[in-house]
């Protein structure tokens, strides 16, 4: 009766098996690296890359132990910390000949050590969380009301242009909150131009208003339109979050959404997170646009927008400039910082084919006007740059103002790395030094094994073999349980390992219940082998209760976000490894023991005699 | 080994009034601590930036204080850990955002004294916090409401659930009374523990329940109290052994898991105390007062029957 069918053996066996082979990675630790990724959209991560990789530390003499090639870039493992640094030097002399210019974002990495082998099968080791590890988070909030802004003031554009080409006459178009007004001054015209715009652009819904005169058209964004400008500007934003990390050589950076509007970025590992802030919060954009001349002769900014540039020291003066955008941020498409002919700072900025094309007409039909470039940062805009068009030109320019070559620096990535489609503010922040996080790891670790030792001794003295047995079912518990966090892609913390503690703690019950049960059987006259069947059986019900009780509280707390989540996901992993280890596998290794005895005399389960 | 030679039943029942007296004491005093002290939250959940610096020296809190005062920031300073390490708090100020603060202060305290180390920034906008605190009460609710269904189900009579709701969240209310009381620091991590032994205690309270119904089927000629007392009275020995192990667990949390897990360790204390208690002297009397019977069980109504298959068959 207490005997499993030889599959049953065999499939705690192959548990065994895989929770082994997925943990062993994690005691190989991490040797050191090299990462190599694009830093620019317009070079390519590829074999042919690694082959100039491999070159490269052929040429400088540089011995590597491994090269592998996936999605984030090109990876080279090394022996030593040294031999890393000299790689990284050398890699980077190699790669990037422009050294202000980089095309190719080369960062210090650290890797798992485990075997090829390992690693061909995917088992590799938990992930960290930044607690544990070190590094920087940051939670970004988007403002969606100027990604809508920014939006309907492109369709102000549009239609401003369908109805020049259709030749139809208005008074004017306007933006009112998350509306727009097109004026007219005719009936006729307004009925014509609501076709048009209809017609044209479908994402929006029109209204028609009387007044007695012309009327107005009240155009309003489609609610589903609306939730695809929200998520592109979303996507948009990662994007460009992406490209920026990348700029700074940050290796397995985590950016991901967030609820609907926000971001959350992960940078495991960074020594200077003031730099890190720097980039990321940045919400710089830039815009080209002519500046108001007669605003500026007249004095009168109606009509014009107006922003601040700073002339040398503390001289501040406002310029007017056309509402209508030239050249937008997303136009931009490579920048370098370099210095111009009178040796000032300057960044040189290259435009794709469209902006180019339309830079050349203005610039052609500007000639000896004045142009601004306008940087819009945290929702203010700045002009940095004010001057006047001395010649055509077309994608590629310079752009001069006042700058230290820090700012040009700082300038150049921003612009290179995309504009963002709506400004990004940091709501959280947490910065973990890497020594707070090995200490981290060692409490956690600590806390784990003293308590489980202390359980393992007590559970052997009190219910001897089946203590020794149910403590070993608690250890693989614990085995299954890290082979499962290093299978999944979760991610582990200081709450994760305090969850595994507890976990352990409460898994423990199941065989307490256990063990208690056949105690009670024993003493109420059942011989041993009905008394191991019965104990499981009747403890089971109870066993599944409780789990199902504990695990409906770790399900809802990943509704919490943050510690808490860190600390449930491990939490409902343990329930699941704690049923199937206290209760298949210890009676596995019970049924092992007793069950293909004919006769037992007694269960070494401690002194059950007493009654 | 056994620690528990019980021979015969203990009466609990015959003493359930003190120990509802008792419980309803601790919990009005929990409630007074709490509406009177309030929770002292972590920066997660009112905002503020959190910074942890240490010195190779022990560090001079008042001199920190005085460098920050100075410079205008109204921050609360204290000693954590060791001597050497310091705990900078500041709440949420409305001109500069948090993160340029902590830059700002790590500036300030460098140029003060070469040897700060600045190990960890926590900074937190408003609107994150709010909302953390709300999702936690929402996660609380929800796992009431779970497992009032679950038990609903399970035990066929939605009085087990209202018994075990009742004394499990009654321990969450003491372990926020001593949280209250003693100011103890409430970040994300402790309400993760003290959900946690909600989820504990609740399974101590089933532990229970199953004897109790499976003692109504067994027991004939009992009363409910009786039937009861002998539920407790034979699990009583696994519950303190289980309590035990658990509480190893969260002993070597407190002593070896530093400063971030002290709190938590606490809150696991207190909840695996009370919820020895709660289950077995509160949640028991509850059942007795919410009229058990054993016609819920007794496999004689037939409607019932197929519950017996289910849960532990006797």
């Amino acid at each position: 009766m207490n005997r499993y069918p030889t599959w049953g053996y065999a499939l705690i066996a192959v548990a065994i098996l895989l929770a082994l082979l997925y943990t062993i990675p994690n005691f190989y630790g991490e040797a050191p690296a090299v990462q190599v990724a694009a830093g620019k959209a317009t070079v390519k991560v590829d074999a042919a890359l690694a082959g100039q990789v491999e070159d490269a530390l052929k040429k400088a003499n540089i011995r590597y132990e491994r090269i592998q090639v996936d999605a984030v870039g090109i990876k080279v493992r090394f022996a030593d910390a040294d031999t890393q640094l000299r790689a990284y030097d050398a890699l980077n002399q190699a790669l990037n000949p422009e050294k202000d210019n980089p095309s190719y974002a080369v960062a210090l990495n650290l890797l798992p050590a485990s075997p090829n082998w390992l690693a061909a099968l995917n088992a590799t080791p938990m992930t960290l969380g930044l607690d544990l590890r070190g590094g920087v988070h940051f939670l970004l909030q988007v403002n969606m009301e100027e990604a809508v802004k920014k939006r309907l003031e492109a369709f102000t554009a549009d239609i401003r242009q369908q109805l020049r080409d259709k030749n139809i006459r208005h008074s004017g178009v306007t933006r009112e909150g998350n509306s727009l007004r097109v004026r007219f001054s005719d009936a006729g015209m307004r009925s014509k131009a609501a076709e048009v715009i209809a017609l044209n652009i479908p994402d929006l819904t029109l209204a028609e208003r009387e007044d007695g005169q012309g009327g107005t058209i009240v155009a309003n964004i489609r609610a589903d339109a609306l939730k695809r400008i929200q998520d592109s500007a979303l996507k948009q934003n990662i994007s460009t979050l992406n490209n920026r990390v990348n700029g700074l050589g940050v290796s397995e950076p985590v950016i991901q959404q967030q609820g609907v509007d926000r971001i959350a970025v992960q940078l495991p590992g960074v020594q200077d997170p003031v730099r890190a802030r720097e980039i990321l919060g940045r919400t710089a954009t830039l815009e080209v646009r002519l500046v108001d001349e007669e605003a500026m002769r007249s004095g009168n900014h109606a009509g014009a927008d107006v922003f601040p540039e700073n002339r040398r020291e503390g001289v501040k003066v406002m310029v007017p400039v056309k509402r209508q955008v030239v050249i937008t941020g997303d136009q931009f498409v490579g920048a370098a910082a370099t210095f111009d002919q009178d040796h000032r700072p300057a960044v040189s900025v290259d435009l794709d084919p469209a902006g180019g094309r339309v830079m050349r007409q203005v610039t052609r039909e500007n000639l000896k006007h004045q142009m601004a470039i306008i940087l819009f940062e945290k929702g203010k805009g700045e002009a940095i740059s004010v001057a006047t068009i001395q010649g055509e030109f077309g994608s590629r320019f310079q752009i001069t103002g006042n700058f230290s070559p820090v700012e040009t620096t700082n300038l150049a990535l921003l612009i290179r790395s995309g504009a963002l489609a709506a400004p990004m503010e940091i709501i959280e922040e947490r910065t973990v030094g890497p020594s707070l996080g090995k200490e981290n790891i060692e409490r956690g670790f600590h806390s784990t094994l003293w308590g489980f030792v202390a359980i393992v001794i007590f559970m052997s003295v009190y219910y001897s073999l089946f203590g020794v047995i149910s403590s070993a079912a608690l250890g693989l518990n614990l085995l299954f349980l890290v082979g499962l966090l290093s299978m999944l892609p979760t991610t582990l913390t200081l709450p994760g390992i305090a969850a595994i503690a507890l976990t352990l703690g409460m898994a423990i019950d199941a065989n307490v219940l256990i063990n208690e049960r056949i105690r009670e059987e024993l003493r109420g006259g059942a011989t041993p082998q009905a008394a191991i069947a019965a104990g499981y059986e009747r403890a089971w019900a109870t066993i599944f209760d409780s789990n199902v009780t504990t695990f409906i509280v770790g399900a809802a707390l990943l509704m919490v976000p943050g510690a808490v989540r860190g600390f449930a996901v491990v939490h409902c992993l343990g329930i699941l490894t704690s049923i199937f280890s206290s209760v298949v596998v210890s009676r596995a290794m019970i049924n092992l023991l007793y069950g293909h005895r004919r006769k037992v005399e007694k269960l070494a389960i401690g002194n059950t005699a007493w009654k | 080994m056994e620690f528990f030679k019980i021979r015969g039943t203990i009466p609990f029942m015959k003493y359930a009034l003190v120990f509802n007296v008792i419980s309803a004491i601790t919990f009005l005093a929990a409630v007074f601590f709490l509406a009177t002290r309030g929770l002292h939250f972590s920066v997660e959940f009112t905002g503020g930036t959190l910074m942890e610096v240490t010195y190779q020296h022990t560090a001079e809190v008042e001199r920190v204080r005085e460098a920050l005062d100075k410079a205008g920031y109204k921050a609360e300073v204290q000693n954590f850990g060791s001597s050497r390490d310091v705990l900078i708090r500041l709440p949420v100020l409305k001109e500069v955002s948090g993160s340029e603060v902590a830059q700002k202060i790590t500036g300030l305290l460098q140029a003060d004294d070469k040897s700060a180390e600045v190990r960890r920034v926590e900074f937190v906008g408003p609107q994150v916090g709010g909302e953390l605190a709300e999702m936690g009460a929402v996660a609380l609710l929800l796992v009431a409401f779970c497992i009032v269904v679950y038990l609903w189900v399970r035990f066929v009579n939605w009085r087990f659930g209202l018994a075990a709701i009742i004394a499990n969240l009654h321990d969450v209310v003491i372990i926020l009374g001593f949280f209250a009381f003693f100011q103890w620091e409430f970040s994300l991590a402790v309400l993760a523990g003290v959900l946690a032994v909600l989820g504990y205690s609740v399974n101590e309270s089933v532990v229970v329940f199953d004897r109790v119904r499976e003692n109504f089927r067994k027991m004939r000629r009992a009363t409910v109290p009786e039937v009861i007392d002998a539920a407790i009275t034979g699990v009583i020995s696994r519950t303190i052994i289980t309590h035990l192990c658990t509480q190893a667990m969260a002993t070597t949390m407190f002593f070896f898991g530093g400063a971030a897990l002290h709190y938590f360790a606490l809150a696991l204390t207190i909840g695996i105390c009370f919820g020895i208690y709660s289950s077995v002297l509160v949640a028991s009397p509850l059942l007795v007062w919410l009229r058990v019977k054993r016609e819920w069980f007794a496999p004689s109504q037939k409607r019932k029957a197929r519950d017996e298959h289910e849960g532990a068959v006797v």
